[in-house]
């Protein structure tokens, strides 16, 4: 079989194999590459089922390592390493998009050089991450065998020889990335809360029993609800009403910044500025909620830890506070969108403006509206800043995306906390298989 | 003459039209706004500001009168001083000063904008310009893995980060030893970007796919590969939608609080967490903890006023259109 078989003259049009086009190619192409697999996983299955070896030595690649590059980045001062991280960034992104560039070139010099890219890059790739003495044999045994099925395919290929290379090019970061730091992660939670404190003992729903009596467990539950049902409406109506008031008011731009400008500041921040609006003492008052109120002959209150429900509004507060800005803002280029004709139209019918609003202005606004609601909504149910900083979980203000890491770190409850996040998992879920959906019906149409 | 004449005559038209379409504009500008709302807008812009306002006038006022008065009484009693800041900044968190963990932000934000961009653009590219099997499915797949909150994925990835991956003792990644490492923010950097790639990628892939499929071709056929076709065509067409997304990253990472508590290591923490650990000790020193509020919301907020016009037109490509 000669390796050559690419039409030279075809370099205009994409480039395109013979092979694998006719059904007999595509055939072997499909038996071969199934054969492979089977042999990876076969491999991965060996690797799985052998003896574990106690003490395993380290197979060292020279002083080569992700782990050693970190090392020695991490003794530069802060402000050095920014440059020099992103130059190797960008000399590792330079060299993927020169492999994209050049790899479905016709020619024997690229054809070498797809073939060892196809083989290097995975032992490479898994060199630097230091596999083990007992490992290694495997791993890049494994790595060699992926890698050669990857070239035959991608030579088989019915867009031609280069395009699945090219393609697992463009979607391996992102890919990679995804299935170590999202996917992974969160089917290893899933099973830990199934599992005891410590992650040892198979322990069925004790922990999502847990959640729904223990004290504890039922506040966060609750809490979550109230935040996740009165944070976006009540900051989307106040963005709305704002919006609204503004459009076309004089000084509107300032008037929009003003409103918009506690999105750009961190809930740390917001959450220090309203512990001071709300601060507590005996006599002179320097908090401003309690001056007003002593300034009307009440007592003051301290006002974070008011049970029940009290302080979580006030919690609240600072959220809708950052949030209603960003609201304000969408919404506001919304309402620019809707065509004047129309209002005019529905003024000349003698509408008042509440009809106006409610008939002409809303129905045109639909779609944004739904965008900020599910964004703050699904910020509401992550939150963890706002309650960290200003009350710490106490006096019943915990909510799951707090009480979760609280687990974790000051209890050491790996099964607690993962229970957590599984309920605040399926708390999301329906609100992203909403868009999701609305999504590919997009796509669908397009 | 008559040609002068009739050019004297357009612009003259031209000008009335303009006038009148002035006034009829204003005509119905008034029509449909009223004075009322303007003022109820005014009023909750001001309370709005108040917070902040507060916060930032104690920031400026002796400690020993801010403890015993109310801010508001500075108008009254106005008597002001930088020394807040000066101490604030050199005071001690868990372990850094707050102008260390400062400096530790912009190590920890930049980079942490770049790499999810960079990545997710890629991806955004092949999803949006390679055909491929089940493109659509894995599109719509990625945009909803923002089903997985930060918080589940935190625990099992900082151990993929310590303790490596080991599949029945066979250890296959050994993981990083960089916990006592003094400056080390590579966990916070990975972590970031892979937590900001869903979002990124959806929005990237918004603006990408709508580029004019005739210059991709063009290009195409040219001779130009993929790569060449990024490069050159691809990343200078998306550079409005990239820059604003790059301004939403650099202020959620900047803001961060939970990412950067559980991956930092002691030395490498940013300014929101030894905020947060020095309020705890600040107690009731207000004029430390307002001075350091806003030492550490003074980047982000210039962020904000430079770039607020990017900002927005940017929220509304990728939120809008979703």
């Amino acid at each position: 079989m000669s390796l050559l078989t690419v039409d030279e003259k075809d370099t205009a049009e994409l480039p395109k194999t013979t092979h694998g086009v006719d059904a007999k190619g595509r055939r072997i192409t499909q038996i071969v590459v199934t054969v492979g697999f089977l042999a990876v996983a076969a491999m991965l299955f060996l690797l799985i089922i052998s003896a574990p070896v106690e003490d395993p030595a380290r197979i060292a690649l020279g002083p080569v390592s992700l782990n050693n590059f970190f090392l020695w980045m991490g003794a530069l001062h802060p402000l050095v390493q920014i440059p020099v991280v992103l130059l190797v960034f960008g000399l590792v992104v330079g060299i993927v998009l020169v492999l994209i560039e050049y790899a479905p070139r016709p020619g024997r010099g690229y054809f070498i050089m797809r073939l060892v890219a196809c083989l290097v890059i995975p032992v490479l790739a898994l060199m630097l991450l230091r596999p083990y003495a007992n490992a290694v044999l495997y791993v890049v045994a494994i790595a060699l065998l992926s890698g050669a099925l990857l070239f035959f395919a991608d030579y088989r290929s019915r867009q031609g020889a280069g395009y699945l290379f090219q393609l697992i090019l463009f979607m391996a970061p992102a890919a990679i990335m995804l299935l170590l730091g999202l996917i992974y992660p969160a089917i290893s939670t899933f099973i830990k809360s199934f599992f005891d404190k410590t992650g040892d003992e198979f322990v069925g729903f004790e922990n999502y029993v847990w959640v729904f009596t223990n004290p504890v467990g039922t506040w966060s539950v609750i809490n979550t609800l109230i935040w996740a049902l009165l944070a976006p409406t009540i900051s989307v109506a106040f963005g709305l009403a704002y919006a609204v008031f503004i459009d076309r008011a004089r000084g509107e731009k300032i008037l929009k910044v003003l409103v918009f400008m506690p999105v750009a500041i961190s809930f740390v921040g917001a959450g220090i500025i309203w512990k001071f609006m709300y601060d507590y003492r005996q006599g002179e008052q320097i908090g401003l909620l309690n001056a007003i109120v002593t300034m009307f002959g009440g007592d003051p209150v301290s006002w974070l830890a008011v049970k029940p429900l009290i302080n979580t509004l006030m919690l609240l507060v600072v959220f809708i506070w950052t949030q209603t800005g960003f609201a304000m803002v969408i919404l506001s280029a919304a309402i620019k969108a809707v065509p004047t004709e129309q209002l005019e139209a529905a003024e000349l019918d003698g509408t008042n403006a509440w009809q106006r609003f409610w008939n002409v202005t809303v129905p045109g606004i639909r779609s944004s509206l739904i965008v900020v609601l599910t964004t703050i909504t699904i910020a509401s149910l992550k939150v963890y800043d706002i309650v960290a900083v200003m009350t710490g979980g106490r006096d019943d203000t915990t909510v799951l995306g707090f009480e979760m890491v609280n687990q974790q770190q000051r209890f050491q409850s790996y099964g607690h906390s993962s229970a957590l996040a599984v309920v605040l998992f399926l708390f999301v879920l329906p609100l992203i298989i909403y868009n999701a959906r609305s999504l590919s019906k997009q796509r669908e149409i397009r | 003459m008559s040609a002068t004449e009739a050019i004297v005559r357009d612009t003259r038209t031209k000008r009335q039209v303009a006038r009148d379409t002035r006034r009829n504009e204003a005509i119905a500008h008034k029509k449909l706004t009223s004075k009322g709302a303007t003022i109820a807008a005014a009023i909750i812009a001001v309370f709005w500001t108040i917070p902040t306002f507060g916060l930032f006038v104690t920031s400026f006022r002796p400690g020993a009168d801010t403890q015993s008065t109310g801010w508001w009484t500075a108008f009254t009693n106005p008597e002001f001083t930088f020394s807040n800041y000066v101490e604030a900044l050199n005071a001690g968190g868990t372990s850094t000063t707050l102008a260390t963990a400062f400096v530790n932000s912009l190590a920890i934000t930049i980079p942490a904008t770049v790499f999810p961009i960079v990545i997710a653009a890629l991806a955004a590219y092949a999803f949006a310009w390679i055909d491929f099997k089940g493109r659509n499915m894995l599109f719509v797949f990625v945009f909803a893995l923002q089903i997985v909150p930060l918080q589940m994925a935190l625990v099992p990835l900082l151990s993929l980060f310590s303790e490596g991956l080991t599949i029945n003792g066979v250890m296959i990644f050994p993981g990083l030893t960089l916990n006592d490492v003094e400056f080390s923010f590579a966990r916070v950097w990975i972590a970031h970007a892979i937590f900001a790639l869903p979002l990124a990628t959806f929005m990237l892939h918004n603006f990408i796919a709508e580029i004019p499929g005739d210059i991709v071709e063009a290009a195409r056929v040219d001779g130009a590969g993929h790569g060449q076709v990024f490069f050159r065509i691809i990343l200078p067409l998306a550079m409005p939608a990239i820059a604003s997304f790059a301004i939403f990253q650099f202020l959620w990472v900047w803001n961060d609080l939970l990412v950067a508590t559980i991956f930092a290591s002691p030395g490498a923490l940013p300014i929101t967490q030894a905020l947060n650990s020095l309020s705890g000790t600040w107690g009731n020193r207000w004029f430390l903890q307002s001075a350091g509020t806003f030492i550490s919301i003074i980047v982000p907020l210039i962020v904000f006023f430079a770039l607020q016009r990017f900002f927005v037109r940017g929220l509304l490509a990728g939120a809008t259109k979703g």
